[in-house]
């Protein structure tokens, strides 16, 4: 069974993209906070949970917002949507928070809803509440961005059939340097995406490669 | 599809550096957990599960010469020490060259050199030692891997995933073998936050125990081997068949009310074994001993359909070791199944989880030609994987 | 008290990152868990840190957390009662 690309949003300072649409752009630098919440607000999501999420979790759960947007999720069993993703900094800028909150023994105050989040995976945990996703789901390491990595995570995963479609990608955030690139990999036959916005891409390390060098 | 065995492993916690060490404490009911004063790690005593440093110092030395390395052993963290250390006492007296090509090298670890982070260490090692991707680059080089190491961050099913990951790459032909090693270090940074989520126990922890009130924390490391070609006289050789991971979908730090996800995984794990209820010989679960995990765990395991599978919780002798846990407690679980063993639940005295579950009370001799072992962790994640002897 | 009581309301928005909240939505007497704020465990938690934070004051057994962040006013209760020993 052929898969594909079907969707996918690319985040980095600055710009915003969504299936080759620019959804966002600005050339003054602004911190990530800066960028973030406004961001959150235009799209209406009304999901008041977001404020909690530490700065990694709120840059995944958007660009995948961005990315569910264009796909009919209705269309598959919520147990067989997988979510694999990867990052290089795992959740060392909210590490660096909780180490604060305990350098000082005379103001120790380790407080567990920055603590929740000293773990990489909980972003996908977070996406996985808004949408009821329950199926395979991963957190990998790499120093850089590996489409290998990521392609053979999930092809195995859709070859075996253990998985339907599956979000993927690279979020990461350390302080003001952030990225994200996700993507929407559904079977051939199924993808709408293409009604909506135009071509999609086959579920390709090279097709991963070209999404991640758009800037 | 090809089979995919285990043909060696290694475990060191605080009871010590090598399997043997560990299952004859499991099987004497020795735990490992002691109430521990280290100002370091936390302003007052707590029960923790801590490496002995002289011996991981000595043993590390002892490795550093076997390996002709002329570097000083102080360039080295904790976490890579027990790591390397692990590995070497796996690979060693095997046939085999894992600086082959098709060798896949494969880490599990929940936070890394986290204690980097404080200030004593910051002067010391390169500010690139906190990532994850460094560690596994030095314990890579350190051993001549090939491959660049597959890293999985995926909070306490970390070590489940690296097994089921190197698993499932070897069934499907895209390497020969594997070593999947894991471990996490105790440090004040993982302390301070389990204490403020109120969920660490004053006393060594009681699994599944109605006065269970908390866990306990360790520190470990664990490797296993895997082929996908073995002798052919090799006995009872134990296979991975099936395994699985899924999400509550429900809350970032606390179980599903239900269970039904865990259930999910356990049931995914089992069809693709193609294995029924009867022929699980003991579940080795997460059991951390906090009142909503070990619930959630019973509802799982009635849900699947296991009810009257035995069962057990490592963590009362190790504590809860985290990128560990899935691989020691796996480990430990493939041995009591070759030394046809049902090894006790340390800590459980009287069940205290809604659903009856058969938690193992006593230590009892049963053949025992498949098991399963389960995890959950932060983030809503569930693992389960199954291991079968020939 | 209603000074304490307006001060906890900007307090508790500030330490459980409730955003999209002002104190004028927050009724003294509404119950914060449950309907409400739609607090969850993690919450009571931080709770429990604010406490000791900003008033000195330990909760020894997290069950009392129930009765004790039932409302604002319980909270201010608690706080004025304890701060006195």
């Amino acid at each position: 069974m052929d898969h594909v690309i079907s969707a996918y949003s690319r985040i980095t300072p600055g710009q915003v993209r969504v299936n080759g649409r620019i959804e966002y752009h600005d050339e003054n630098f602004i911190t990530f906070a800066e960028f973030i919440k406004p961001f959150f607000k235009r799209l209406n999501l009304g999901y008041p949970k977001f404020y909690k999420m530490d700065s990694l979790s709120k840059l995944g759960f958007i660009a995948s917002e961005l990315v569910f947007r264009q796909v009919n999720l209705d269309l598959y069993d919520k147990k067989r949507v997988g979510m694999v993703l990867a990052n290089a900094s795992s959740s060392l800028d909210t590490d660096l928070v909780h180490q604060q909150s305990i350098s000082n023994r005379s103001q120790y105050f380790p407080s567990p809803s920055v603590f929740v989040y000293t773990l990489p995976n909980i972003m996908i945990g977070e996406i996985c509440i808004r949408h009821q996703l329950k199926g395979e789901n991963a957190f990998l390491i790499s120093e850089k961005f590996e489409s290998g990595l990521l392609f053979n995570y999930v092809n195995e995963l859709l070859q075996h059939n253990r998985v339907d479609v599956c979000l993927t990608g690279w979020v990461d955030l350390l302080k003001e340097q952030f990225e994200a690139l996700l993507m929407f990999v559904e079977p051939a036959d199924r993808a709408i995406a293409e009604e909506k916005s135009g071509k999609t891409l086959p579920f390709s390390e090279a097709a991963m490669d070209e999404l991640y060098k758009i800037m | 599809m090809r089979p995919v065995f285990i043909v060696s492993d290694n475990i060191i916690t605080s009871i010590g550096t090598s399997t043997s060490e560990n299952m004859d404490a499991l099987k004497s009911g020795r735990s490992g957990i002691s109430m521990t004063s280290n100002s370091l790690l936390f302003p007052s005593p707590l029960p923790l599960s801590l490496v002995d440093s002289g011996l991981l110092e000595e043993q590390f030395q002892f490795i550093l010469k076997q390996y002709q390395k002329n570097i000083e052993a102080s360039v080295f963290t904790r976490l890579e020490k027990l790591l390397i250390i692990s590995i070497h006492k796996a690979i060693s007296h095997l046939p085999q060259n894992f600086t082959y090509r098709k060798t896949l090298f494969v880490l599990s670890t929940t936070k890394g050199n986290i204690d980097l982070l404080e200030e004593r260490y910051t002067a010391h090692f390169h500010h690139h030692r906190i990532y994850l991707w460094e560690v596994a680059r030095i314990v890579a080089n350190f051993f001549g891997f090939t491959n660049p190491p597959l890293i999985i961050s995926n909070a306490c099913i970390s070590g489940i995933m690296a097994l089921m990951t190197a698993f499932r790459y070897l069934r499907a032909g895209m390497y020969d073998q594997a070593v999947v090693s894991g471990g996490d270090i105790l440090s004040e940074f993982v302390i301070s936050g389990f204490q403020s989520f109120q969920s660490l126990s004053p006393t060594p922890c009681r699994p599944y125990d109605a006065s269970r009130d908390g866990l306990s924390l360790g520190e470990a490391a664990g490797t296993v081997v895997l082929t996908t070609e073995i002798a052919k006289n090799a006995s009872s050789p134990i296979r991975i068949t099936g395994a699985a991971t899924s999400n509550d979908a429900n809350h970032i730090s606390g179980p599903s009310r239900t269970g039904e996800e865990l259930g999910i995984a356990i049931q995914y794990a089992m069809k693709e074994a193609a294995i029924s209820s009867g022929d699980i010989g003991f579940i080795n679960a997460h059991g951390t001993a906090t009142t909503f995990n070990d619930e959630m765990e019973s509802k799982a395991i009635a849900l699947a359909g296991l009810l009257e599978v035995p069962v057990n919780s490592f963590k009362g002798y190790w504590g809860h070791t985290l990128g560990a846990a899935g691989l020691i407690e796996s480990i430990a679980s493939i041995h009591a199944m070759q030394d046809e063993m049902l090894i006790r639940s340390a800590g459980f005295e009287s069940l205290g989880v809604p659903e009856p579950i058969r938690v193992i009370a006593t230590n009892e001799k049963k053949k025992i030609k498949c098991c399963l072992k389960s995890a959950s962790g932060f983030g809503g994640c569930n693992a389960a994987i199954i291991f079968e002897k020939d | 008290m209603e000074e304490l009581i307006e001060k906890l309301k900007r307090e508790v928005i500030e330490q459980l990152n409730l955003e999209d909240i002002s104190p004028e939505d927050i009724e003294a007497d509404s119950q914060l868990f449950g309907e409400g704020l739609g607090l969850d465990s993690i919450d009571a938690l931080e709770l429990i840190v604010l406490l000791e934070k900003s008033y000195g004051l330990k909760i020894e057994d997290p069950k009392d957390g129930k009765k004790i962040f039932h409302s604002i006013r319980t909270m201010a209760e608690y706080i004025t009662e304890h701060q006195k020993t």
